[in-house]
């Protein structure tokens, strides 16, 4: 009679190697493939042989815009981790239960939406007549003469938290609920205000949680090109706006590919983050 | 209240609890503002007849745009059809790969263990834009650009990644003295991964499978790309109003893709247990 402790090794590797191949070969074909030729193209001279010429084309062009691409996603990610900190901090320990069950409610309305639907909804609510203006002008807060469009830069982050913000809350809503509650508890006995809990107790343990939500909003929004094209679509504007016109407009792949290189390296930094907290956590179970 | 001797930076005068109450209520209903502003500029614009400049409302409804949107043979319906057609396709295929190579990851001794995962965070932890830019060349080489197969793989590649995640997170959650009970009962592998451990992870793989569809219902980047000039999905229909100025029906189009996304919002925790959401990345 077969026990699950007399499975032998080998043929356990065989069984799961057989079953994981096709979902390798799909991601290998269609996706580590695509990637591995776009370093080819971009290093790639008019006659064959490696060349730099199209990155210095590149950052001759682009510098600019590799910078604001920088920025926004470096400011989003940490406004969304500010968000997503607060939100879920108060539904795990909020004392009204009245408001906890309203914000659980509430935050999750764009989990779902489509970037490109979080576009066109900030395009026209950010609009120098948008209705943020006339609610900040009825209101009497500012002067009608003194409201301004906020479709540039700002647009993309605010279109960025507003979407991406709610998906690092539930996971860290999600993380924070299966904490055990004695420490919790036991601190709250013990006199400690909320927000100490929070920062001293809590945040430790669920900081991998947090790190993975944020690294992939990160890497998210750096491949995001729909929400700066409808928002902030000239110069200054990000990297992927630039990708897109150098295919649409010159045919030109070296150079898109070479920038899709550069936020290939953007998006480095946040998976160095993801990989040293993936080894920590891997030692420490 | 508060623990004697103890003081800290963050250590603030506490507020009475009215006042408490009331701060509270307004930080709740600039949220709600943030979150529902947006949405109900969308919903003003989608049965807005005209809307000039400077007015706060539009200063006619109708419904004249929704009959153009939905007349039999209009763009947006034949836009429908085919994202749903792509979303289920992808779905299946999706899963078809994902189920196996999730439940291997979750349970069983596999070799390169490291590198297969890190083939598997790749799609999600990997900006898509250079993926999408060469797929695009290759496919048109082949003929497999401006078809619907071109596009569900793309999406597929994409997705499979998110449904392998779940999947073995939801195999991974499946308490494993239950598999071993009903091996040491006499039931063979088969048997008690198809009695024991796929129910129990039904909740998440279905999930899983929401998750899929709705990524490709709402995949806007990869279509861009491989899917011109003969596929176009709703999103890409949404874009195309939005660029030409056309706010009515783009705001329409949004409104249809709004209410799956919106839905499995309102449901999504019903499948995605805080046990499983926990076990994600891991």
């Amino acid at each position: 009679m077969a026990t699950v402790a007399t499975r032998r090794p080998i043929a356990d590797r065989a069984i799961g190697l057989v079953l994981i191949a096709p979902a390798l070969a799909v991601v290998g074909l269609f996706f580590v493939a695509p990637l591995l030729m776009s370093a080819v193209v971009a290093f790639r001279g008019k006659e064959g042989g490696f060349t730099l010429e199209h990155f210095a084309k590149a950052f001759d062009f682009y510098t600019t815009d590799l910078l604001f691409t920088l920025w926004i996603v470096v400011l989003s990610t940490l406004l969304i981790g500010l968000v997503a900190i607060a939100i879920a901090g108060y539904l795990t320990l909020g004392g009204h239960p009245r408001s906890v069950a309203i914000l659980r409610w509430l935050y999750r309305w764009p989990l779902f939406i489509p970037f490109v639907v979080a576009g066109q909804l900030m395009r026209t609510f950010l609009a120098k007549n948008g209705m943020l203006n006339h609610v900040l002008i009825g209101s009497g807060l500012i002067e009608p003469l003194s409201a301004q469009s906020l479709l540039d830069w700002r647009g993309i982050v605010v279109a960025f938290v507003w979407k991406q913000a709610p998906f690092v809350t539930l996971l860290l809503a999600g993380a924070m609920a299966s904490l055990e509650t004695q420490h919790i508890e036991a601190a709250r006995n013990l006199g400690a205000r909320r927000l100490r809990v929070l920062i001293d107790i809590v945040l430790p343990q669920v900081r991998g949680t947090l790190l993975v939500g944020l690294v992939l909003s990160f890497v998210t929004m750096l491949s995001v090109l729909s929400v700066p094209l409808m928002i902030n679509p000239n110069s200054p504007t990000m990297m992927t706006v630039d990708v897109a016109y150098r295919i649409s407009t010159h045919g030109d792949y070296p150079v898109a590919n070479a920038l899709c290189l550069l936020s290939l390296g953007l998006a480095a930094i946040g998976a160095v983050f993801y990989l040293r907290q993936a080894a920590r956590s891997a030692e420490a179970t | 209240m508060s623990a004697p001797g103890r003081s800290s930076p963050l250590r603030l005068p506490a507020l009475p609890s009215p006042l408490r109450a009331f701060v509270a209520a307004i930080v709740l209903a600039l949220l709600a503002f943030a979150i529902f502003g947006p949405l109900l500029n969308l919903l003003l614009w989608a049965f807005a007849e005209r809307w000039y400049f400077p007015s706060k409302l539009p200063s006619e409804f109708g419904l004249t745009y929704w009959y153009r949107v939905f007349q039999p043979r209009g763009n947006a319906l034949a836009s429908l059809g085919t994202s749903i057609w792509i979303a289920v396709l992808t779905v299946l295929f999706s899963l078809a790969v994902a189920i196996p190579a999730g439940y291997a990851l979750a349970r069983l001794k596999l070799p390169w263990r490291g590198a297969i995962l890190l083939v598997f965070l790749l799609p999600q932890a990997v900006p898509n834009l250079p993926v999408y830019v060469n797929i695009a060349q290759v496919f048109y080489q082949i003929g497999l650009n401006g078809t619907i197969i071109g596009v569900v793989l793309v999406h597929a590649s994409h997705g499979l990644v998110l449904a392998v995640w779940i999947a073995s997170a939801a195999f991974a959650s499946v308490d494993v003295s239950l598999e071993e009970a009903s091996r040491n009962l006499g039931a063979s592998a088969w048997t008690c991964w198809r009695t024991v451990t796929l129910p129990l992870a039904a909740p998440g793989l279905i999930a899983s499978a929401i998750f899929v569809f709705l990524e490709s219902l709402d995949e806007f980047t990869g279509t861009y790309f491989v899917g011109v000039p003969d596929v176009t999905t709703l999103p890409l229909l949404m874009f195309n109003a939005t660029m030409g100025g056309n706010y009515q029906i783009s705001s329409i189009t949004a409104l249809l893709l709004l209410i799956p996304s919106i839905g499995f919002m309102l449901v999504v925790e019903r499948f995605l247990k805080a046990d499983v959401l926990a076990m994600v990345g891991r």
